[in-house]
């Protein structure tokens, strides 16, 4: 059998399968679909240091191939995420990586210290695509200095792997990921949602309340593909891809733009089971192929 | 109308729930649309839709064998009344009602609207089911010309020791929750709402819901919490 097993910033996978955050809930969601322990990782809805309540609705609208959201963060905050849901993810043997953000940088180190040091919580995977409160509601992630400024703090409190997942609405994404590994993230997790809108031409409303959402789904997989590349050219730590995986064959694509380990999104609400099918047909590809090791793949690219 | 049998041993439904149905393997459409199951007997389970939009033409185009990919049975049920009681539909809304009605057969008074006759499917078979229709169609092109609420209205004024269960345009479950409220009735809403996953792992399809704690409400989900509420809790605003 050939070992599919990845380091992803001195964590050991099983395997490079991971669900995207804000898809998957707490885990609990789709374990009466799947087998949790067939997952390199649980990547769970992003956290914030109070409850919040997210944006009103419509909150999802439906495009080509794809689905804008604007969920705004919904969450039950690290208290009740650590009393409430951590007990049912701790009885499982996968890795449990903790998404998390704050609207100022305080709360980003607060949230990442009480996480960093909550039994059973693995690795830290911070959203840098939320408003930065005390700057003008400037993106954590688009402004390079602001971002080293947030991910430095946040590194120093983090007693564990620290995933930095970056945007794409940045002109060049390499660059910031760069600056997160010269920040002292562990690895980074890519792509973020496009930022997109869609409007009802009749009402000629925009069909989200939050007006603009986030772009998911396999729409974006071309350019996340790239981006993945960019980043592989340009950074030594391990990385993350995502944007649009419905399939093994999708994530063989980002394995071999340079990713290390893949989450899948979107294709957890069209089909429950994506994740342990694509995890079942990595391992065939690798068979077929004689692949021994998935880690052959990572970067493989010819030119 | 479309009736799926199951190739793996399936849940059985109870009234109220719902499944989420995708028709072909295309990635647009790409997500699942949430559909009121009907009927569920001798191991299949029967839909009635309305064709709307890409999703469910593709359902209107499958063809006698062809599978199609779905999750369910999903979300809460109806709380079954155990005696008589009232059912308000607006169109297409009858579906989900309609497993009620085999669940308590005979024992429901059904206010029934849509804004033409061709809106009205199976109304014999629903006839049968319950205690007494009464259908009312904006155009008049069946039962009688107003909108349901108004003889819903006049019958609740001297029954409002019954329960309503309603289903149908968020206006119109809008205006029985406040005259059943007005009235004290209790009533029970099945709401719908957009959805990408069906599981409450989205949070797409929320709804603000008041509970003992909290009087301005807080989101839940419509697809895991719901999709019956007790209508005296929900904050109908921004819908």
């Amino acid at each position: 059998m050939p070992s599919l097993s990845v380091n992803i910033g001195g964590m050991i996978l099983k395997n490079p399968v991971m669900t995207a955050s804000g898809t998957f809930g707490y885990g609990e969601e789709y374990a009466e679909f799947i087998d949790l322990n067939r997952l390199g990782a649980v990547v769970v809805k992003g956290l914030s240091l109070k409850p919040k309540e997210g944006n009103p609705v419509p909150r999802i609208v439906e495009t080509a191939s794809g689905m804008l959201n604007a969920i705004g963060l919904q969450n039950i905050g690290v208290d009740r995420f650590i009393l409430e849901k951590m007990p049912f993810l701790r009885r499982f043997d996968t890795k449990v990586i903790c998404n998390f953000f704050g609207d100022s940088v305080d709360e980003y180190v607060h949230a990442a210290d009480v996480l960093s040091r909550t039994d059973g919580v693995h690795a830290l995977e911070m959203n840098v695509s939320c408003p930065n409160k005390q700057a003008g509601w400037c993106v954590f992630g688009t402004d390079p200095a602001v971002l080293h400024n947030v991910v430095t703090a946040v590194r120093k409190v983090c007693r564990i792997p620290l995933i930095v997942k970056l945007s794409p609405n940045v002109t060049s994404i390499a660059h910031m990921a760069k600056v997160a590994e010269g920040s002292g993230a562990d690895a980074v997790s890519l792509i973020n949602t496009i930022t997109g809108m869609a409007i009802d031409i009749r009402s000629r409303r925009p069909l989200l309340a939050n007006k603009i959402g986030g772009l998911s789904g396999p729409a974006i997989k071309p350019v996340a593909v790239r981006m993945v590349w960019e980043v592989f050219n340009a950074v030594k730590i391990p990385i993350v891809g995502m944007g649009g995986i419905m399939t093994a064959a999708d994530a063989l694509e980002f394995l071999i733009a340079g990713a290390r380990g893949i989450a899948v999104g979107t294709a957890n609400f069209v089909n429950p089971a994506a994740t342990v099918e694509i995890v079942e047909a990595l391992e065939q590809f690798l068979v077929d192929e004689q692949v021994n090791d998935v880690n052959e793949l990572v970067g493989s690219l010819r030119l | 109308m479309l009736t799926v049998q199951p190739l793996q041993p399936a849940t059985f439904p109870v009234p109220g729930q719902f499944y989420m149905l995708q028709a072909g393997a295309s990635y647009d459409p790409l997500l699942k649309r949430p559909f009121s199951y009907l009927s569920a007997e001798n191991g299949s389970i029967t839909f009635l839709y309305r064709i709307r939009g890409k999703g469910t033409r593709a359902i209107a185009a499958l063809r006698e064998k062809e599978t199609i990919s779905l999750i369910g049975p999903l979300g809460n049920a109806y709380p079954v009344p155990s005696g008589e009681f009232i059912a308000v539909a607006g169109g297409i809304g009858i579906a989900s009602l309609f497993s009620l009605f085999g669940a308590a057969t005979g024992r429901a008074t059904l206010f029934w609207g849509g804004r033409t006759a061709g809106e009205l499917l199976m109304t014999e078979t629903v006839r049968g089911l319950v205690r007494t229709a009464v259908i009312t169609t904006d155009d008049g092109s069946a039962g009688r010309k107003s909108l349901v609420t108004e003889p819903f209205r006049e019958y609740l004024a001297v029954n409002a020791h019954l329960p309503v269960y309603v289903c149908g345009s968020t206006p119109m479950m809008k205006a029985v929750a406040a005259l059943c409220s007005d009235a004290g009735a209790r009533c029970f809403v099945s709401l719908e709402a957009y959805m990408a996953c069906g599981v409450g792992a989205c949070l797409g399809c929320v709804v603000k819901i008041r509970d003992s704690e909290n009087h301005e409400g807080r989101f839940r989900s419509v697809c895991k919490d719901g999709p019956v509420f007790d209508a005296s809790t929900v904050v109908w605003e921004g819908q």
